[in-house]
């Protein structure tokens, strides 16, 4: 089994502040590693670091068998970056933008290349429009294209899906699974939930640390989260008496029924009690999902930093 | 590395500068406007009374009267004597150069016509492409004239003390018969409009892909630093020559220049010139974060560019100091060049001390330029 990614104890600091501290980051060939994690937590610094964007100050390792500190070039070649913002020229048509991407990337068969992939974006009536006219799903389903046209080994998108419509979100999920099946790994990041559930194996990191990797099952498993779904009406006064619990950890909304979610189950159980006997609620124990784990995650971490 | 893939990214690059260019209406309008406004405005002089004036003398009576002629020459505080010649070619070679403003010529038989009073001539060859640095020397030349023998024309030849000047000083303007300032300051504007529109164009080249986040999908690719440097070098090279054959045009149609010397030669020179204005934008362009400062940047060498390089003020009215900062510059030199090529029709071999400099300036900005280019978003 070959590691597309294999990175060891990367570390980067902006200033005086440790932006990824101590990354070790293993994707295997073929598979769609999700990274995960609040804003600001350094998920773009960590792949600017895998593609040879940034140098990290410590740490060593490679992508594609290529060394990330010193074969940055070669490593240019064969890897797609997604930038999270939009980063192809505005003042350029959309057709220029794949051709200047693909002579860039010295293409043999650049106009036809260029043509396929905006009959299969159905850009092509649109191709003589300037880019920055586009709008912003468009502008990242472009952007998309773009970096995939020169058949890359190893992708790096970084929310590659962000604004884009639940359609096209889902055709491109479908796509990265086709290449996955290639032979083509994936390192996505991404902050939505059902996105990350589609990916083989998961990464969350916070303040720049990574703390798990897994499955999602392994993610949600290694929390151990109990939840409780309740039904009723006037849900908004109960949730904000289960929110001063202290055994109740998030409650959270969704229409007409309420999700509780508390670390012990046990203590949990014992402090819904009196409002499980509340008549015109129903009370149904459920299975923790992803968003839960990764917001109980956030919010201990809050606390301690808080405490420190 | 591959040089043939390296070229084909070079030229991609160039290709998209130049569509973008073709976009940007308002750089567009620059390009023409610059030019254009700049010779309208500079049409008129800008004076000034530069003295010690390096004068060369060609001596071939040398007699009491010559020698006083010369000290007084030099008590008007506008001519200083760097040198003695003992033949018109090395006159005319000297003056050619720049390296003397005039050249001072007593006749061999200059004391004896004195003393028969049959009003000798002393000729003084100036070189004239700068009307503004020359002309109150030629003023002062009058007084001389008039007063100076007085003192050794005593007893007998006391008679020869008129009104008069007892010898003729005769002015022989080179390279610019007539004065014409704008003979002077039309090649100058061709090197102040280079200056100012290639280092700020390519100065924001860089910076604004840095600042619209383009530039990090530049660095995704395979790109070299080296290829996006020259790939964006190339569309404004064309620019520069189109600048100056507008120029050019002008001065020949409207301000009637005269094309002295070799068309071909002045292109040559301006090519080198343009590239090294260009690379020192680069320059700016990789060191500055956004494209405010790089126009800063800009105007920092600009001003002194403009002041310091003898197209505002003659060179030879500066102070020391300022000369040695002059004489960094490209423009100085490049001045120099235009003004030799088209108003003296100097070749090669007469402009090659002007020439080095420039490429001296260029390889230690390019070198910098490469040292500082980032080659990461860090
Ligand atoms: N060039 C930079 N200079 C200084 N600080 C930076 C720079 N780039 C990022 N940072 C800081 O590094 C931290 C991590 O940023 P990063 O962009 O990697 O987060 P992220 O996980 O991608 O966030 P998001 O989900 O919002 O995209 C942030 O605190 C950010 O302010
Ligand atoms: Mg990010």
């Amino acid at each position: 089994m070959t590691l597309a990614i294999d990175v060891r104890g990367l570390n980067k600091h902006f200033g005086d502040k440790h932006v990824v501290q101590d990354l070790s980051l293993q994707v295997k060939q073929g598979e769609i590693f999700g990274f995960l994690g609040p804003n600001g937590s350094g998920k773009t610094t960590s792949i600017r670091m895998l593609c040879g964007l940034l140098t990290p100050d410590s740490g060593a390792g490679q992508c594609l068998g290529y060394d990330v500190i010193r074969e940055t070039a070669a490593i240019k070649r064969h890897v797609g970056y997604m930038t999270q913002r939009f980063s192809l020229w505005e003042d350029l048509t959309i057709r220029e933008n794949l051709d200047f991407i693909a002579r860039m990337y010295g293409m043999k068969n650049r106009k036809q290349a260029v043509n396929a992939v905006l009959v299969k974006l159905g850009l092509d009536e649109r191709r003589n429009q300037l880019a920055g006219a586009l709008s912003g799903g468009w502008k990242q389903r472009l952007a998309l294209a773009a970096c995939m046209m020169h058949e890359p080994q190893l992708l790096l998108l970084d929310e590659p899906t962000a604004g884009v419509d639940p359609k096209a979100r889902r055709e491109f999920w479908d796509e990265i699974h086709q290449l996955a099946a290639q032979g083509i790994s994936v390192l996505v990041s991404t902050h939505y939930m059902d996105e990350a559930e589609r990916c083989h194996k998961l990464a969350y990191i916070a303040r720049g640390k990574l703390l798990i990797t897994g499955s999602a099952e392994e993610v949600i498993a290694s929390q151990r989260l109990t939840a409780w779904e309740v039904s009723g009406a006037e849900l908004q006064g109960l949730a904000e008496q289960l929110r001063h619990l202290p055994a109740v950890e998030q409650v959270t909304a969704f229409g007409s029924r309420l999700h509780v979610i508390g670390g012990d189950a046990a203590l949990l159980e014992a402090a819904l009690e009196p409002f499980r006997q509340l008549p015109g609620y129903q009370w149904q124990k459920i299975e923790a999902g992803l968003e839960d784990v990764f917001i109980s995650l956030m919010e201990r971490q809050n606390d301690q930093q808080e405490v420190v | 590395m591959n040089p043939a893939a390296s070229l084909a990214r070079l030229w991609g690059i160039a290709l998209k500068e130049l569509v973008q260019l073709s976009r940007d209406r308002l750089t567009f309008g620059m390009i023409v406007g610059i030019p254009i406004m700049q010779l309208l405005l500079f049409g008129f002089a800008i004076n000034s009374d530069p003295k010690h004036l390096p004068t060369a003398i060609q001596v071939q009576d040398n007699s009491v009267f010559t020698r006083t002629f010369i000290r007084s020459l030099e008590n008007t505080g506008y001519f200083q004597i760097v040198q003695q010649v003992s033949s018109e070619a090395q006159a005319n070679q000297l003056l050619a150069e720049g390296e003397v403003q005039f050249v001072v010529n007593i006749p061999p038989d200059f004391s004896r016509q004195l003393v028969r009073g049959e009003r000798p001539i002393i000729l003084l060859e100036a070189d004239a492409t700068d009307p503004a640095a020359t002309s109150n020397a030629l003023a002062s030349l009058l007084t001389v004239g008039q007063s100076v023998l007085n003192r050794d024309l005593t007893g007998s030849l006391a008679k020869l003390r008129p009104s008069d000047a007892p010898f003729e000083v005769r002015v022989h303007r080179r390279y610019n018969a007539e004065g014409i300032t704008q003979y002077n300051i039309v090649p100058g504007l061709m090197g102040v409009i280079l200056t100012m529109t290639m280092v700020l164009m390519t100065g924001l080249a860089m910076t604004r892909e840095r600042e619209r986040g383009t530039f990090e999908n530049l660095l995704a690719t395979p790109a070299k630093p080296l290829e996006v440097m020259a790939g964006k070098i190339v569309p404004y090279i064309m620019i520069g020559l189109v600048q100056m054959t507008l120029i050019l045009l002008a001065a020949r149609f409207i301000f009637a220049v005269p094309f002295q010397g070799s068309l071909l030669l002045l292109y040559a020179v301006s090519l080198l010139f343009i590239a090294a204005n260009l690379s020192l934008g680069m320059t700016f362009s990789t060191i500055a974060r956004n494209q405010l400062q790089a126009m800063q940047m800009t105007f920092f060498f600009f001003l002194p560019s403009i002041l310091l390089s003898g197209f505002m003020f003659p060179f030879r009215g500066m102070p020391g100091w300022a000369q040695v900062i002059g004489n960094g510059l490209p423009l100085t030199h490049f001045l120099r060049l235009v003004r030799g090529i088209l108003l003296k029709g100097n070749d090669l071999v007469e402009i090659w001390p002007h020439v080095w400099p420039i490429m001296l300036f260029m390889t230690v900005i390019v070198a910098l330029g490469a040292k500082f280019y980032k080659r990461t978003l860090d």
